[in-house]
């Protein structure tokens, strides 16, 4: 589904990808983590090209980044992508939110759009706040209709940055409901989190990165349990111990 | 004080010179309201010029708007009239010099203004739009800018305020506007007190209304 083939990127001299490969299969779900800097975030947005690598090559859907004849726009269509700070239009309804793209994007007839729209509320679990404005409603209100406005592409991966960081702790579980039903539903999902539980309980397969490195991965048992690097030691026993 | 002075050349001071119908090629409002529109169009695509990636475009977006800031708005009006005759072998009216001038030279503030606004929505709200797959000129029209004129309002009302009072300028030219047609009045009547009065007072009047009309487009545009 996604393959990195030796991926380098750099900020300026900044190296924050380095020599990057991995492959993820297609139904699988995995947790990126590691302290912040050490690249994960840049690895998920390289994905839909939304930062650009200096070399390597991604491969997504069997599709090549680099190909100058690529259409990104239409590859963009079939990957999904939740941030860390929502980042709703707060000039439009729930409902025109999750619009927008099927309507402009994928030209559906409105109706339709709105059907999909309104099942997709029901699915992360808010019917009723299909005329709301994103202001008005909480922030695990509305990472759940950024989910939504995801998902109203049906796109083939679903990639996550952070999307719990800028949660309040007692918001944080209703996110990782709809996240954990959507991964039962076989969504092939790239998760960037700190949320070890979800991890734990979720994951296939669990990646530890620092400075711009895989360091470890493994299933989530083995990660969690026996890690072999020492970083990785240190690292969950920081994030663990509270 | 004697306001009849007003009420006998009432009809003159607001159809010629507020509104532009009578003899004379003026009115306020009739290079205003075209200026303003027309000077924000060209703005818009000033400001979207000046973010572009391309150095293409982007360099002379920025040369037209350090030039044309740069330079008194009396000077741009002088200049079209003179030269424009030269160069096109045509000599356009007075009011085609005048509105010319006007949205060539009020399209390098606005364009700042358009730039800024764009630049004030937050950067994510660009990386959602397009990681659904929208094109740069979608997101630029149902994401970006809709943001970005609502955050605009403030500084485009002073600047349409500062617009609307700028044809008394092209009156060097002959315009007759509100400000031009009270000193047609007061060269004949001599009363300098009552006719400059009367004129402040319109003026004041169209512009208080441009900001009541703002606060509320402002108040209307902020979601719920």
């Amino acid at each position: 589904m996604v393959e990195f083939q030796r991926v380098n990127k750099w900020y300026g001299s900044l190296h924050v990808l380095r020599e990057i490969s991995l492959r993820i299969e297609q139904g699988e779900v995995v947790v990126v983590c590691g302290p912040s800097g050490s690249g994960k975030s840049t690895l998920i947005r390289c994905v839909n090209g939304l930062e650009p690598i200096q070399s390597g090559e991604i491969v997504v859907g069997g599709k090549r980044l680099s190909d100058p004849s690529l259409d990104m726009t239409a590859l963009r269509a079939e990957i999904g992508f939740v941030f860390q700070q929502f980042n709703l239009y707060p000039h439009l309804s729930v409902m025109e939110n999750i619009v927008l793209a099927p309507l402009k994007v994928k030209k559906a007839p409105r109706p339709e759009a709105e059907k999909i729209a309104r099942r997709l509320l029901e699915r992360v679990g808010i019917p009723d706040k299909a005329s709301a404005y994103p202001a008005n409603l909480s922030g695990g209100q509305q990472q759940r209709v950024a989910i939504a406005r995801a998902l109203a592409m049906q796109p083939k991966i679903m990639l996550f940055d952070e999307p719990t960081s800028a949660l309040d702790p007692e918001m944080i579980s209703e996110v990782l409901e709809v996240m954990t039903d959507l991964a039962k539903d076989g969504m092939t999902m790239v998760v960037v989190t700190h949320e070890m539980g979800f991890a734990r309980r979720v994951a296939h397969r669990v990646l530890f990165m620092d400075e711009g490195q895989i360091v470890e991965e493994g299933d989530p048992q083995r990660f969690f349990d026996s890690p072999a690097s020492p970083r990785t030691k240190q690292f969950l026993s920081k994030i663990l111990s509270h | 004080m004697d306001f009849s002075v007003v009420v006998r050349n009432l009809d003159f001071l607001i159809l010629q010179g507020l509104l532009g119908f009578g003899n004379f090629v003026g009115g306020t409002l009739r290079l205003a309201i075209p200026a303003i529109v027309l000077g924000f169009v060209l703005g818009i695509f000033v400001g979207l010029g000046r973010l572009a990636r391309s150095p293409w475009i982007r360099i002379p977006a920025t040369v037209y708007v350090e030039f044309f800031r740069g330079v008194p708005l009396v000077m741009v009006i002088f200049w079209f009239w003179f030269i424009i005759p030269v160069l096109l072998r045509v000599a356009l009216p007075e009011y085609g010099v005048a509105l010319t001038a006007f949205v060539v030279f009020e399209a390098a503030y606005l364009g700042e203004i358009v730039r800024a606004g764009i630049q004030s929505v937050p950067r994510g709200q660009m990386e959602a739009a397009t990681a659904t797959g929208l094109t740069q000129t979608q997101t630029m029209l149902y994401v970006i800018l809709p943001q970005a004129l609502r955050n605009m309002i403030p500084a485009l009302v002073t600047q349409f305020i500062v617009l609307f009072k700028d044809p008394s300028l092209a009156s060097i030219i002959g315009y007759v506007d509100l400000t031009k047609a009270a000193q047609i009045v007061n060269n004949r009547e001599i009363r300098p007190f009552e006719l400059y009065l009367f004129i402040a007072v319109v003026y004041w009047l169209c512009t208080y209304s441009m900001s009541l009309y703002a606060r509320y487009l402002e108040k209307r545009l902020t979601p719920a």
